[in-house]
């Protein structure tokens, strides 16, 4: 099959947008969530019916089981430190409660990744957090989901906090008093916990409260200042222990015979490493202490055992059954069982049955085939003998057979919970490796094929001939189809935990299966068409030059760079400066190829390169080129002065041109600083949105919305230009109602509105632009008039979207589209004309300044950076699709205007070949998918680095949205190619 | 003739690294807490200054490219002064490139003018005692095919490797090491000293090695 090499690149990005996918939902487990409907929420349920029509009379929540409850949370409290040998030295008070006290003491397992603010959401709603919801409330942060301090909260208990401030984040007004300790300076260890304890004494004086948390930041930090075996340790743990011998004398003190007893409860919310860091999945950093300690609890008496292994979620539930409350909703816990067996039957059971049914409906929401599910089976079966026994109990039947089939009940309702909950962590807990894999193997087919095509692709021709037949037909192709389904069955089959490629239907899977085979197969025959005939290579006009041009070295050198760079996490959080750099020295290039190409064309001249035969006379030589030049000069006086006077200005306006850009490129990067160790640093944006700025940051957005329309109007036709000019005016009279600037005449603060007509009347002239556009291009195919109309609807199309990107940028923001419009004549006028630089070269020059431009917006590689107010330009409350399409059209404006304005350049050179189009798409293709593949490799390789979830996973993201966009412009590169091939047809 | 020649190029080049090596080791017995990193300017002056002094003496001495005719007192007085604005000249430029590559405008413009000042003295200084001020000849050596003796070839070598080894050393800089040899310009200016000295080196190493192809055009 035969196909330009257009046609070929944005199939090829099809292909791997769906690679991309398929990886991007393996690396990204969906979290297990209650379904929001809140209104239908019902109460909690009453105990299980003991036969058809009768009703128990429990049907409300039980009472609490404890008074006031403590919660010590020591922040990196690691299991040894309590257990282990530095336990017993450092913390004798603790371990005496351990062995001898009223104490349950368990390992409580956390799920990475291991660093606070996970944590104690994980804490405190029993959930497990997963990346996807630090994107879903982008917003917010605070915790919105069910949990146990709102419900704790609404049942009217009075919650005190002291401690690391992201609870305060966390939960912004649910405490009655709070003093927040930020753990900013993470030298400090000694203050951030003093400012805790001092709180200590008054407050266990005090008898208004029920919930009193603390969280101690101190041992966090020591471990990352000198790590776990550090001697600061060791006092650190004895004032730990202190605190608590202080807290639960307290306690005991405060309770009185009649009332109900008090609970303590010690636990770390991860561990730390040898090294003193967390956020991993090794066993010390998952691994923490987790002490119940109460006087509702059986002395012990036998020396402690091996401590229980729990998870950390199941606190959650605990803690909502002992203070009496309903489990949060998505909530994966299950009940600590130790803490109620010492109530009656009755109610041991009856608090069971709550946290089956809750992990039971959450179960129902999240799987479709929960039916199937064993834990939901036994669950069923316990209840139903829970009926049963209480149908038994309400007789009055009070005999040893009651409490054995009690037992039984229990028994049967611990495995069902067991079953449940871990079927429920499946879903979240861990990378689906199999759809990861499958995602990465088609990427990196894809990339494979572009490669091994480059030489044909990029040849004059720009087509290439896919070996689709024999490969199809060859016995290597059904024997890979057979072999991978066979692997598909195999690993479904016996996989433990939930996997997505499992989950799609069979036809699907096969279907993929069967590209997979495909794409190998094809690669291998292109590959061994290569070999046969190796002169093929030299077809490529980059390569056909034996000696590259410094810019050539210059573009790879950068493309490779770039590439290794993504493995270092700094590099990814400080990316612009990587673009910076790149697209500073290719300015300077530019610069020199600029000066070798008007300055060396004289050397060339035949007369002055004479060569002289006295190769050993070196001492005349600068004498001579001394003469020489004037010479040379004089001879060129003899061209008519007028044609000279043109290209002497032309020439000094191209020699100008790279340093206007560097300079342009310059005052950008001071406009937002982005990025992560230098995002502190003062910056014009912020200078300039700041209140007292106004009047500078209004003329500033008039200059610029002058400075685009004169810029762009200049190839429009005259209908868009009147619609462009309108629109400008309403971009800067939507700005000023929703009050960014302000008019001159207006002195008063009028009255601040959501702009929604002023933003409307732009997307009117915004989609008429388009359209207009749209239909010189239509026109320009059907009629196969002018190449000029054509020319005039690419332009209009890219000056809609201009039009767009100026209303949803923040007034601040409008210089970097002044100045990549600017940018963007200068080199299309005065560098690309005289340098007659390739189609290929010339796309990832655009490739590389539109990379620049998006970290010039004010753009990062995390996810904070994202300005959402874009999705609500114009809109009235929030609508999903119109939102999500002007934030990502806003994210990305910069490259995708870059990219469009390359179509527009390439389209309407008249004297490039017919090929050149299919050459940019093709190199753009190119260029995109490289980075993208090598980063799916590394991310997989680095999946339990430390920062995988603050840094590494948001530029997987931006990355993955990049696909999409790529292909998005590769297609419309190919709608234009495909109209000119028509026309070279004709 | 090219092996004396290389040989002179050789032994003018060692001479340039030793005393690159010994103003990382010198000033510490004259001054208290000299070190290159701690006291970083002071360095970049001496190294400066030295390197400044010994391709002056060098040019002195070897006289690369020497003119046969007799050169007036005051000519030679205005082709000093020539050179002098020139590699001024190439200060500031080098500054403001270095600022358009990012480097702040306004804190820290000693560290950024010194560090310019460090970059011309390995490239401009040398082409100006080579070829003296003389854009038309700079533009010449320059250019693809320019070099017309291996003077010229060695002119080229160092000053790309000490560019080249100043681009490189602000790779490090984004790292999160923070390792004292982070701070601006100190990776660039070291960068930059390791490429020139690896410049030295490999220049008459590669013009050995090629001196079979290396025919050089003159008049």
């Amino acid at each position: 099959m035969r196909l330009r090499s257009g046609v070929f690149a944005a199939g090829c990005l099809l292909v791997q947008g769906l690679g991309v996918g398929l990886f991007l939902r393996g690396f990204f487990p969906l979290p297990v969530r209650s379904l929001p409907r809140r209104e239908n929420r019902g109460g909690q349920p009453a105990e299980p019916p003991p036969g058809p029509g009768v009703t128990s009379n429990w049907t409300k929540i039980p009472s609490p089981l404890f008074k006031k409850v403590v919660i010590v949370l020591i922040d990196a409290l690691r299991d040894d430190f309590v257990f282990g040998s530095k336990g017993k030295q450092f913390m004798p008070y603790t371990t005496q409660l351990v062995e001898k006290g009223t104490c349950h003491s368990f390992i409580a397992e956390a799920k990475p990744p291991t660093v606070t603010m996970p944590r104690i959401k994980a804490l405190m709603t029993g959930s497990i957090p997963g990346f996807i919801d630090v994107i879903m409330n982008l917003n917010s942060p605070a915790l919105l989901e069910d949990n146990l301090i709102l419900q704790a909260k609404t049942a009217g208990k009075r919650i005190i906090f002291y401690g690391d401030d992201t609870w305060v984040k966390l939960f912004p007004k649910h405490f009655m008093e709070y003093d927040g300790t930020t753990s900013f300076f993470v030298s400090d260890y000694t203050e951030v916990d003093d400012n805790v304890t001092r709180h200590l004494d008054t407050i266990l004086k005090r008898e208004d409260w029920d919930i009193l948390i603390l969280h101690y930041l101190g041992l966090d930090h020591i471990g990352h200042l000198t790590g776990p075996n550090s001697p600061l340790v060791g006092p650190k743990l004895y004032e730990m222990d202190n605190i608590l011998k202080k807290i639960h004398t307290s306690l005991l003190l405060k309770e009185g015979e009649a009332s109900l007893p008090n609970l303590l409860i010690v636990c770390g919310d991860h561990g730390m490493s040898e090294t003193g860091s967390h956020g991993g999945s090794s066993e010390e950093e998952v691994h923490t202490p987790l002490l119940f300690i109460s006087s509702a609890f059986e002395k012990r008496n036998s020396p402690l055992k091996h401590p229980e292994l729990m998870q950390q979620t199941d606190i959650a539930a605990t803690l909502a059954i002992g203070l009496g409350l309903p489990i949060s909703r998505n909530s994966v816990g299950n009940i600590i069982f130790s803490v109620i067996e010492r109530k009656t039957m009755r109610e041991q059971l009856r608090f069971l049955h709550l946290n089956g049914f809750q992990l039971s409906r959450l179960l129902q929401e999240n799987m479709p085939t929960y039916e199937k599910d064993p834990g939901f089976e036994h669950f069923k079966v316990a209840e139903k003998s829970h009926g049963n026994w209480i149908k038994l109990y309400l007789e009055g039947n009070n005999s040893e057979i009651l409490l054995n089939l009690g037992k039984k009940v229990l028994k049967q309702y611990l495995e069902a919970l067991k079953l449940l909950s871990s079927s429920l962590s499946k879903q979240v807990a861990q990378y689906d490796v199999y759809s990861m894999t499958v995602g990465t193997v088609i990427v990196l087919e894809v990339l494979l094929l572009l490669l091994l095509s480059m030489p044909k692709a990029l040849s004059s021709r720009a087509e290439f001939e896919i070996p689709l037949s024999p490969p199809l037909f060859s016995l290597l192709f059904y024997l890979m189809c057979l072999m991978l389904c066979a692997v598909h069955v195999i690993v479904c089959t016996s996989a433990e935990s939930s996997c997505y490629f499992c989950n799609i239907s069979w036809l699907m899977a096969v279907g993929v299966m069967m590209l997979i085979s495909a794409l190998m197969c094809v690669i291998l025959s292109t590959f061994g068409k290569m070999l046969e005939n190796p002169k093929l290579p030299a077809k490529n006009p980059v390569v056909s030059n034996s000696s590259w041009s410094e810019l050539d070295v210059l573009i790879l050198a950068g493309t490779i760079g770039h590439v290794v760079s993504l493995g270092a996490s700094s590099f990814i959080e400080e990316e612009h400066q990587t673009w910076y750099f790149l697209i500073n020295t290719l300015c300077l290039a530019l610069c020199q190829e600029i000066c070798r190409n008007y300055f060396l064309v004289k050397e060339c001249d035949p007369q002055i390169t004479a060569v002289k035969p006295n190769f050993e006379d070196t001492e005349e030589t600068a004498q001579s080129r001394n003469v020489d030049i004037p010479l040379c000069d004089s001879k060129l006086g003899k061209v008519t002065s007028s044609d000279e006077f043109i290209k002497g200005s032309e020439k000094w306006m191209a020699l100008a041109s790279p340093w206007i850009i560097l300079i342009c490129c310059r005052l950008l990067r001071s406009l937002n600083q982005t990025g992560i160790q230098w995002a502190h640093r003062p910056d014009f944006g912020h200078w300039l949105t700041s209140s007292e700025h106004k009047a500078v940051l209004s003329l500033l957005a008039a200059i610029s919305l002058v400075m685009i329309f004169i810029l762009v109007q200049r190839r429009c036709s005259l209908v868009s230009k009147i619609a462009m000019a309108f629109g400008l005016l309403g971009v800067y009279s939507y700005r000023a109602a929703i009050g960014n600037v302000v008019f001159p005449w207006q002195q008063d603060s009028k009255d601040i509105s959501k702009g929604i007509i002023e933003a409307r009347f732009v997307y009117v002239f915004v989609l008429g632009i388009i359209f207009t556009g749209v239909k010189d291009l239509l026109k320009s195919q059907v009629i196969s008039a002018d190449c000029r109309a054509k020319r005039i609807g690419l332009w209009e199309v890219y000056s809609g979207l201009v039009l767009l990107a100026a209303l949803l940028f923040r007034p601040h923001n409008l210089p970097v589209l002044v100045f990549s419009l600017l940018i963007q004549t200068i080199m299309t006028r005065c560098i690309w004309k005289p340098l007659k630089l390739d189609a290929a070269q010339i796309t990832i020059m655009h490739y590389w300044f539109g990379q620049a431009f998006f970290y010039f917006q004010g753009n990062s590689n995390s996810i904070a950076t994202v300005d959402v107010s874009a999705g609500f330009v114009g809109l009235d409350n929030y609508a999903e699709i119109p939102a999500i399409f002007l934030t990502g059209f806003a994210t990305y404006a910069g490259p995708l205007l870059w990219a469009i304005h390359l179509l527009c350049y390439l389209s309407s050179e008249v004297s490039r070949s017919s090929a050149a189009m299919g050459h940019g798409c093709f190199c753009y293709a190119l260029i995109c998918s490289i980075p993208v593949t090598v980063y799916i490799i590394l991310v997989t390789a680095l999946r339990y680095h430390l920062f995988i979830w603050s840094v590494f996973s948001p530029k997987l993201l931006y990355e993955g949205v990049r696909v999409f966009i790529t292909a998005a412009v590769c297609m419309s590169f190919t709608a234009m190619d495909q109209n000119q091939a028509q026309k070279i047809q004709d | 003739m090219k092996d004396s020649e290389i040989k002179r190029l050789l032994s003018a080049h060692i001479f340039c690294v030793f005393s690159i090596i010994l103003t990382t080791v010198v000033p510490s017995l004259f001054l208290e807490n000299f070190s290159v990193l701690g006291t970083h300017l002071t360095w970049l002056c001496i190294c400066s200054i030295c390197v400044t002094i010994v391709n002056i003496i060098l040019y002195i001495i070897f006289k690369p490219n020497p003119s046969s005719k007799r050169i007036s007192f005051a000519h030679k007085v205005t082709r000093f002064l020539k050179c002098c604005v020139y590699f001024f000249i190439s200060c500031i430029l080098f500054h403001g490139i270095i600022v358009l590559y990012g480097a702040p405008l306004i804190e820290s413009v000693l560290e950024t003018f010194l560090f310019a000042v460090l970059l011309s003295t390995f490239t401009t200084l040398q082409c100006l005692c080579m070829l003296g001020p003389n854009i038309q000849a700079w533009i010449r050596v320059f250019s693809k095919n320019g070099a017309m003796s291996i003077w010229d070839n060695s002119l080229q070598i160092t000053t790309m490797c000490s560019i080249v080894g100043a681009w490189l050393g602000a790779f490090p800089i984004p790292l999160d090491w923070d390792r004292p040899w982070q701070i601006w310009p100190i990776s660039c200016s070291l960068g930059a000293t390791f490429g020139y000295v690896a410049g030295l080196i490999i220049a008459p190493l590669w013009i050995y090695w090629n001196r079979k192809k290396l025919t050089y055009k003159s008049r």
